[in-house]
């Protein structure tokens, strides 16, 4: 097991050093860039990058020095927001992105689980139509308008919830941007969990499960979930990804201080050091976030062990 | 975001039985599939709603009184109102919201359809390139796919509207660019099995040029998983496309799209509910309609009893 | 001997495309203690399902009916919690593909002690204890060194020995073995014979042993009931039916495959093909395939009548069972 994650984690390297590379040559290259000369910085703001990329250095030199600093954990300054630097402004954010992301995460992936293996047992009964359409509703309305429409629905109209914004630890707070976050998700993971339950249910081996008298809910914990978790687990990764852009609008929407502000103000007010420096460590996390759920699948199906 | 039709999942299994089959036996298995597709109630009456919803898009600007640029001074934010001719009621600045509609159903439809095109076009050639020189290009080739694969493109989108700005070409591009992914590992699979095949070699043998090869026996065979992929694409990007519209990075005033129109309508929504309301019911049945096409199309190609 | 099991008028039907199919009709048996029971038949007879539906086994659209007994209490119409008090316990089951009827996400010590803790209450050490040795007693080498393997580490014989012992851990009155050796090679086959006739010996467990091939039958069973669209057409000693066929289709498979004892060495096919069971023909199942038929096949079906010496069969024709023609 730990020989083959230290292997994933080497695979995992050139990614990141690809999109180390792809943003260095972006800041460099790309027009309205910083080095433009299009557009008018201040002063101040120019002569804190020219320092701070050395521009006077050959070319192979800064880019060194770039992926010292990223490895180091130094992005490079706002270009829009004097006197911080990218990591800072993402340091600000990253806890509040990271619990709303998490408890969204969590909370989808429990409830799409459990909802997936009932309505998987329960074939073509109620439990598996309800299933189906709060799936299709999660899958068709875009987070977007989901997150409009419950705002309307219970912040304005039956004022149940607050329609946005974050008080420190209010829980109320959470429970539409959760819900807006995680409804998408749950949505696929209950489909998937549905069908590869079903699947795994109609096997030889689950066959064999129930001719041993063991009885169903051990059919069902022991034998029967870990193998149908498997293309659940394969969701997962790109899953995460999702959740990422997902927690973008819902951060707007809802008012919310984490890094999806930050990166889409930035983008609107092209500040390439900070839309390209958070594109970085989301990618970072990323990585580290789909080497878990590589780990976790290698656990769920030895063969893919012994690659 | 992909996933919501599953579409690499569709077309890779049924990428796979094609390049088991020849062009003829690959057609009789696409006709087949559309035999069973036709018997699908859901995705039938999908196809017929969306089409006319595109149908709509496309010539409704011509039958609709007033259009989405003018100003009617008299009916500033009033809800639908038959005997001025707004059906839909007007906007915050007085234009009409049905002609809006129409505009940005317009808009959303025309980056989807360029973007799709541009991504049919680059995964295509990438992975028809791919599949025929095999070996370490291919290798090479298709270890970036995984790599881009494993991004969250949402991101890489954003990267490319704040480089290239906010004109719409730029957008449809880039998003068509970032899209060609699926398109790219299924033609390089049919690439790659198509060149083993004896009829290819038998081909080569002749002295047939790779180019009439690729033609005649690798196309054909990718029509049907193009449609598919086409279809499926679709909403994907209508969706992107409304995602960033709705930030504010997409498609700029006076252009509007779907995205556009419920990122105006959401904060007005309770006084001005139709706002909201009009923008919202065709966006959400476009997207359903094309989740059921999408199921349809994934049944049709792999029929498994539920 | 005592029976052991007690089959009566076993029928089982599958809803298709909004018709039922009859997969099994009216099937009756008795099973002995330590005695082995052959089930003969081509696909589609019906062999595999009468099991199935003993062992609450059956796919989604399939229901059982009718009796079958054991320990006075009628399987059939047990619910699921209470048939896992039999299965796997009293009466266990083993399948036809090795190859995927173990779980490939659980080690395979556990996939054996779970029937102990399960069904004796054992601790899990003395259960895997107990698992190690039955693995030994079938035959595994390095018994310990498998039992912590997963089963893709094991080869296809391997895992139907693994099977074996699952099923004999808790010494079971009844064992019935589906097609347990036709996805294994030849020389496998023959090993794995060997080890089914010991075993039966050591446990006296009464086997079931359903196949198609009548190799299997002859060194290993003590009675046969040959199926044909889903009915049993007849039924006895083996030995006796071997040597006497009293229905045309066992002495049709007799003639066609190679076994020991065969009195002739010239292989005669039946000829056509087993019959679709939605569309059973008219009379007697056999008759387009039966080179005896008479008028009367054509329109009656042939009950199952017992005759003398243990033996039953259901056909009307009374005459000798043999091929005149001789030649090309």
């Amino acid at each position: 097991m730990l020989g083959y994650a230290f292997r994933r984690v080497l695979s995992a390297l050139p990614i990141a050093l690809i999109a180390v590379t792809v943003a260095f040559f972006i800041l460099r290259l790309a027009p309205g860039g910083p080095f433009d000369g299009e557009r008018a910085l201040p002063p101040d703001v120019l002569a804190n990058l020219r320092a701070h990329y050395n521009l006077d250095q050959p070319i192979w030199m800064q880019y060194f020095i770039y992926v010292k600093g990223v490895v180091t954990g130094d992005l490079g300054p706002s270009m829009v927001v004097e006197d911080f630097t990218v990591s800072q402004l993402i340091a600000i954010g990253l806890p509040f992105t990271l619990m709303l992301g998490l408890t969204a995460f969590v909370s989808a992936t429990a409830i799409g689980m459990l909802a997936g293996v009932v309505a998987a047992v329960n074939q073509n009964k109620w439990p598996d139509y309800a299933l189906v359409l709060v799936v299709m509703l999660g899958v068709v309305i875009p987070n977007f308008l989901m997150g409009g429409l419950l705002q309307l629905v219970f912040g304005v109209y039956l004022k149940w919830l607050p329609a946005g914004g974050w008080v420190n630890g209010s829980l109320p707070h959470l429970v539409l941007p959760v819900t807006v976050l995680a409804w998408p998700h749950a949505a696929r993971i209950s489909r998937l969990m549905r069908g590869s339950m079903i699947e795994v249910l109609g096997t030889n081996f689950i066959r064999t499960a129930k001719s041993k008298g063991i009885g169903e809910r051990l059919m069902l914990t022991r034998h029967a979930l870990k193998p149908a978790l498997i293309p659940v687990v394969s969701y997962l990764g790109p899953g995460l990804s999702y959740l990422l852009t997902g927690s973008l609008v819902v951060e707007n929407i809802f008012g919310l201080p984490g890094i999806g502000k930050y990166f889409v103000t930035a983008a609107l007010n092209r500040d390439y050091g900070l839309v390209l420096g958070t594109t970085i460590f989301y990618v970072a996390l990323i990585l580290v976030l789909n080497l878990l759920v590589d780990l976790v699948y290698a656990w769920l199906d030895p063969r893919v062990r012994f690659h | 975001m992909a996933g919501l039709t599953k579409k690499d999942a569709v077309l890779t299994a049924y990428a796979e039985k094609l390049e088991t089959l020849d062009a003829p036996q690959g057609r009789s298995l696409s006709q087949d599939a559309f035999r069973r597709l036709s018997a699908n109630r859901a995705a039938m009456v999908s196809i017929f709603v969306l089409g006319f919803i595109i149908l709509a898009a496309l010539i409704g600007p011509f039958f609709v009184p007033w259009d989405g640029g003018t100003v009617d001074w008299g009916s500033i934010r009033k809800p639908p109102d038959f005997s001025k001719g707004h059906y839909f009621g007007t906007d915050q600045n007085g234009r009409d919201l049905l002609a809006r509609l129409l505009q940005g159903t317009q808009m959303s439809l025309m980056v989807a359809g360029v973007a799709t095109l541009v991504s049919v076009f680059i995964g295509v050639i990438y992975g028809a390139v791919s599949g025929y020189f095999g070996g370490r290009v291919d290798a090479m080739m298709m270890r970036f796919v995984d790599i881009m694969y494993a991004l969250p493109y949402i991101l890489f989108v954003i990267i490319l509207v704040v480089i290239f700005g906010r004109s719409p070409v730029l957008l449809f591009v880039g998003i068509g660019a970032l899209e060609w992914l699926t398109m790219a590992r299924i033609v390089r699979g049919q690439t790659l099995s198509l060149k083993e095949k004896e009829f290819v070699e038998a081909a080569r043998a002749g002295g047939a040029k790779p180019w009439t090869i690729i033609t005649r026996h690798i196309v054909p065979n990718l029509t049907g998983p193009v449609v598919i992929y086409a279809t499926l694409t679709v909403p994907e990007i209508i969706i992107t496309e409304s995602f960033l519209s709705y930030l504010g990075l997409g498609v700029q005033e006076p252009l509007t799209s779907l995205g556009t129109l419920i990122s105006n309508g959401t904060p007005v929504a309770e006084v001005m509910p139709w706002l909201l309301v009009f923008p919202a019911i065709v966006l959400v049945s476009m997207l359903m309609c094309l989740t059921y096409i999408g199921d349809g199309l994934r049944d049709a190609l792999d029929p498994k009893d539920h | 001997m005592a029976d052991v099991l007690t089959v009566d008028d076993l029928n089982v039907t599958f809803a298709l495309h909004e018709a039922e199919v009859h997969a099994v009709r009216d099937l009756s048996f008795t099973l002995r203690e330590g005695e082995t029971l052959a089930v003969v038949g081509e696909s589609g007879s019906g062999k595999s399902q009468a099991f199935l539906a003993i062992m609450g086994l059956l796919a989604r659209n399939g229901r059982g009916s009718g009796r079958a007994m054991f320990n006075g209490v009628n399987l059939l119409e047990l619910r699921p919690e209470k048939l896992d008090l039999y299965r796997g316990k009293d009466v266990a089951m083993i399948f036809q593909d090795p190859m995927t009827s173990l779980n490939p996400s659980l080690k395979i010590k556990k996939q054996l002690a779970e029937v102990l803790i399960r069904h004796k209450g054992a601790d899990k050490t003395s259960a895997v204890r107990a698992a190690v040795s039955m693995l030994e007693r079938v035959g595994i080498p390095e018994p310990a060194k498998r039992a912590n393997a997963y089963p893709h580490e094991l080869s296809g014989g391997m895992r139907q020995r693994v099977m074996i012992a699952m099923a004999l851990l808790c010494e079971p009155k009844v064992l019935i073995a589906d097609e347990p050796t036709t996805a294994l090679d030849v020389t496998v086959q023959a090993q794995m014979l060997e080890l089914f006739k010991s075993l039966t010996d050591d446990f006296g467990t009464a086997l079931v042993m359903i196949t198609h091939d009548l190799g299997v039958v002859a060194g290993l069973a003590d009675r046969m009931m040959v199926m044909y669209g889903g009915r049993a057409v007849e039924k006895g000693p083996v030995d006796d039916l071997f040597y006497d066929p009293r229905h045309p289709y066992t002495f049709g498979l007799l003639h066609s495959t190679p076994h020991v004892g065969a009195r002739t060495q010239r292989l005669m096919p039946i000829e056509g093909l087993p019959p679709s069971l939605e569309h059973l023909p008219k009379g007697c199942a056999f008759n387009p395939r039966c080179r005896f038929r008479m008028e009367q096949c054509l329109v009656e079906r042939p009950p199952l009548v017992g005759e003398r010496g243990g033996r039953a069969r259901a056909c009307f024709y009374e005459g000798k069972l043999a091929y005149e023609e001789v030649e090309a």
